[in-house]
């Protein structure tokens, strides 16, 4: 709180000197092993966490790590750029969250050709092997367990009215892996797994984009419950989408008939579920990414030896958490007090 | 000197047989030459008739397509909640581009005024009322930073506010750590913030309080450039700067006032969009500015400045959200819902340019 | 002549950089009187205009209009004083409405609290002064004084701008060119509207390339060359060729014309 008093004050005084959008790069400590950091942005609470993890294990193992992000989520300019500049830098490994998983493929390559180890982070390139390894939640599991949950924790599944909140019209594959899970889980037939909106159960009241922010929860919502306003499952690709939905649910009285479930594990999303807003959501571990990609570098500058996939994925999951404060029997879950402790943001 | 008339002549002799022709010079009359021409008069002399008929003929076709939960006054209303905020700032908007300028960065000093009073209000513990005024004193503190980097320094709007846009959106960031401010929290420190998200209820309609401040900033606005000296100023800049300017107009002032004024008008926005979303996000809007424009554009108001109503770009904005509100109801995809949208800007500008080309 | 200018301006000098545009211009114009400015390209006419209508100021050099000293720092103060000028390019906003233009920057609000606290616009005032205002002029066989100024011909254009000029009480008026643009009829058109702003006693000063044109209106001539007034000629008296040679410096004037 104090924190954001001084920011107020501070806000006339540094207006002209901020310089907004440009790709920034810092170095943090200095050793015999190089490694870069490429986040998407370095504004989303959920990169500055991966960062911060980074960055303290970089510290240990005696790293020097640099960092940069592109401006937006899509920026691919910037991480095309910061890739060159890595290899062009010397470093051992590259840890990435690409904001595109097809278009930064080629700039990959070429790293890798010049004996640089690529881990992806969070997002998998597409082909997920373009890059050495990706530490990644399995959104697809995470997707799964707030599935299983609402079919748990509601009396009769059978009888569900499923509004979908997804992303964005691209249908990257973060969304569609929670989307598709989530309804696996719920136990929907989902046909192609790499497909939104192809299911024929009736039970799904429809689809909307969302943005992944409060204001496009809160118009997906509305216009979902145009369709059918007896809704009472709601999927949410992240807690933002979810705080808006349950705006846009509150506002005509529903908010009490529909169950809300969601994914992602930021602090405000678990404070979320602390007050009922959110129902459930699968808390992933970004800090941890960063940290295990980190050490995976420094063992392939001692051993050349690359990280292993986790058993029966193409993937090295790095885990995920439900929170709930309504558990069910048979799904494993911590509470929304003990979440807070490891939430991010 | 091209005049090389015989030195021995005075001037009129070449000019005598004119006595005879028809000297009707100065008669206020022109000629309709065909339907369309008279169309593109009355569309000229009244630039607000564009969408007014596409709007009219937008809800009756979607009416026929989606029927009655289309027509329903619970999704007219809905519509009119959904189009209040970016309406406001198209508003705002309006303003600029009547000056033949562009703001990009409405938005974000929306966004960014709605995180100040935000985090005054929430986590600092200022009175809400205050936390509002400071908003409103940054958004046309903004605006006016805006007006005087394009009046003083001399900068193209489109640069300027290129480059502001990135400014402010980069505060925000800043200030909020990314992190939106949650609907729980702003009821029990300030819930005064989500004033115009109240509700009323009439018949089947649920108007809320920020649908109907949208329609009253636009009447407002409306009326002060329509009915005062300082709006017709304005339009006159917009029109031809340099000949306002001669004709006795202070151009500088009247422009950074008119920033100065779209700035609070977006800080206005910020208090409505509170109550829009519930939750103050600053990721929220981030495609806020083009959505204005686009409004702006649909309503018939030119891009080269001068001309068109304010009130256009209401309806511009409620054809947006007809479009999208039928479409959707019609099962169409949000990707053809964009596609839409973007035939629409191009239609209305065609319209636009073919308008301006009426003459005498 | 024996009345007393009123404007009057001696020894104004302007300098651009190394160029003098003014060195030491003279320049004097009487009640009632239409005074054509002429010169080459380059001579120093416009600079000579604008320091007379605010748009430039002088570095040096005294103006006195109805012999007090002016020394405006823009049109704006200029045309406050009584001194209108109606550019070539007209000043008008295509897009505003006759009305609009005729009254941007004095526009009458309405008696009461809605103009003093809503500041509305008493647009029937306006539009009725503008009417009447065109009609004195003989502009008027109108339609619509709300139709936009882009709808209508060059010369009805021209003639809205003079309206503008000549119906706030002004001084003096400054015409910059008025028929450049306009065919023949209508510039015939313009002319004849000069004369009657003149008739109804407010001095003209008309700067013209057209030498039919001033020879036809003009009561004196001022002959502008190398950045000074080189002499003042009486149109009865002098030939077009007389004014092109003085001009252009293929001849000297008479003494007389030179102390005029």
């Amino acid at each position: 709180m104090t924190n954001k008093t001084i920011k107020m004050a501070l806000l006339g005084a540094t207006a002209l000197t901020l310089t907004a959008g440009i790709a920034s790069a810092e170095s943090h400590v200095k050793g015999d092993v190089n490694a870069c950091l490429i986040t998407k942005t370095d504004t989303n609470p959920f990169f500055v966490k991966m960062k911060e993890g980074a960055v303290a294990q970089a510290d240990e193992l005696g790293i020097q790590l640099d960092t940069f992000a592109g401006k937006i989520d899509g920026d691919v300019e910037t991480q095309v750029a910061a890739v060159e500049t890595c290899i062009a830098g010397g470093a051992e490994g590259i840890l990435i969250t690409p904001s595109d998983s097809r278009a930064l493929v080629p700039v990959i390559e070429q790293a890798r050709e010049n004996g640089i180890l690529v881990i992806a982070l969070d997002t998998p390139f597409e082909p997920s092997d373009a890059a050495d390894a990706t530490f990644a939640t399995d959104n697809f599991k995470a997707g799964v367990l707030i599935g299983e949950w609402a079919a748990a924790t509601m009396e009769d599944p059978s009888s569900a009215k499923i509004a979908m909140l997804d992303l964005n019209p691209s249908e990257v594959s973060v969304d569609y892996l929670r989307n598709q899970g989530f309804l696996t889980g719920f136990g929907v037939d989902v046909k192609d797994e790499t497909d939104i909106g192809d299911e024929d159960d009736p039970r799904i009241v429809g689809n909307d984009v969302t943005n992944g922010n409060e204001q496009g929860g809160r118009q997906a919502m509305e216009n979902l419950l145009q369709r059918d306003p007896g809704v009472n499952v709601v999927y949410t690709i992240n807690e933002p989408a979810a705080a808006g939905a349950y705006e846009a649910l509150r506002s005509v009285g529903l908010q009490d008939q529909a169950l809300i479930v969601s994914v992602d594990g930021g602090c405000p999303g678990v404070q979320n579920i602390a007050e009922g807003v959110i129902g459930a959501t699968s808390m992933q571990f970004p800090l941890k990414m960063a940290s295990l990609g980190i050490e995976a570098i420094a063992e392939y500058a001692e051993t050349g030896a690359k990280p292993e996939n986790s058993e029966g994925l193409d993937f090295t999951n790095t885990g995920v958490t439900l929170v709930t404060d309504n558990p069910v029997e048979g799904i494993d879950s911590i509470t929304s007090e003990e979440a807070l402790e490891q939430c991010w943001g | 000197m091209s005049d090389t008339t015989d030195p021995g002549r005075k001037g009129q002799d070449y000019e005598q047989d004119l006595d005879k022709s028809d000297v009707s010079v100065a008669e206020f009359k022109y000629l309709h030459n065909s339907p369309l021409d008279r169309i593109q008069h009355a569309l000229h002399g009244n630039p607000t008739l564009v969408p007014v008929i596409v709007l009219v003929a937008a809800i009756g076709v979607f009416g026929l397509i989606a029927g009655d939960r289309f027509f329903s006054a619970f999704n007219l209303s809905l519509i009119l909640q959904q189009v209040s905020i970016i309406g406001i700032l198209a508003a705002a908007q309006s303003l600029i581009i009547i000056t033949a300028g562009i703001d990009l960065s409405v938005a974000a000093i929306m966004v960014l005024m709605a995180v100040v009073a935000g985090n005054l209000a929430v986590y600092a513990g200022v009175p809400a009322p205050i936390a509002l005024l400071v908003a409103f004193a940054g958004g046309t503190g903004c605006g006016i930073m805006n007006g005087l980097l394009v009046t003083k320094v001399k900068l193209p709007p489109f640069i300027t506010t290129l480059g502001t846009w990135s400014i402010f959106y980069a505060l925000n960031l800043w200030l909020s750590g990314a992190q939106s401010i949650r609907s729980q929290d702003i009821d029990a420190e300030a819930p005064l913030l989500k004033f115009w998200g109240i509700a009323l209820e009439v018949g089947g309609a649920r108007v809320t309080l920020g649908s109907l401040l949208m329609v009253a900033v636009f009447l407002v606005l409306w009326y002060m450039l329509n009915k005062t000296a300082w709006g017709r100023h304005v339009y006159a800049i917009g029109d031809d700067k340099e000949a306002a300017e001669l004709a006795g107009i202070r151009t500088d002032r009247t422009l950074l006032s008119v920033y100065g004024l779209a700035g609070l008008v977006c800080a206005v926005a910020a208090w409505a969009s509170i109550g829009r979303v519930g939750s103050i996000s600053p990721q929220a809007f981030y495609e806020g500015n083009l959505q204005s424009i686009t409004a702006v554009v649909i309503g018939g108001i030119s891009l080269f400045g001068g001309r068109g109503s304010i009130l256009g770009a209401l309806f511009g904005a409620l054809i947006v959200g007809v479009f999208q509100s039928g479409l959707r109801l019609a099962g169409v995809d949000v990707l053809w819902q964009v596609f839409a949208i973007g035939w629409l800007i191009i239609l209305a500008v065609a319209i636009d340019q073919w308008i301006r080309k009426v003459s005498a | 002549m024996t009345q007393a200018p009123i404007l009057k301006a001696r020894g104004l000098v302007k300098r651009y950089g190394r160029v003098t545009a003014l060195d030491n211009a003279d320049f004097d114009l009487y009640p009632g009187e239409i005074l054509a400015v002429i010169g080459d390209n380059g001579a120093g006419k416009s600079s000579l205009i604008k320091a007379i209508s605010g748009a430039v100021q002088v570095d040096d050099g005294k103006i006195e209009l109805e012999g007090k000293p002016i020394n405006f720092s823009s049109p704006l103060e200029a045309r406050d004083a009584g001194i209108e000028t109606v550019y070539q390019t007209l000043a008008l906003s295509p897009a505003l409405s006759i009305t609009d233009n005729m009254f941007v920057g004095r526009e009458i609000r309405k008696p009461g609290v809605l103009g003093s606290v809503f500041k509305m616009l008493d647009h029937k005032a306006m539009e009725k002064f503008a009417r009447d205002r065109l009609s004195e002029l003989g502009l008027m066989t109108i339609q619509s004084i709300n139709q936009a100024v882009e709808t209508l011909s060059g010369g009805q254009r021209q003639g809205v701008a003079v309206a503008r000029a000549a119906a706030f009480g002004s001084k003096v008026i400054i015409l910059d060119e008025p028929t450049a643009a306009l065919g023949v009829k209508e510039s015939r058109k313009v002319l004849e509207l000069i004369q009657d702003v003149r008739s109804r006693g407010i001095p003209i000063v008309l700067i013209s390339h057209n030498m039919p044109h001033v020879f036809e209106v003009a009561d004196r001539i001022h002959v502008h060359r190398l950045g000074k007034r080189l002499c003042v000629i009486d149109p009865k008296e002098n030939s077009m060729s007389d004014a092109v040679a003085y001009m252009t410096g293929a001849k000297t004037p008479p003494e007389a014309a030179v102390a005029a």
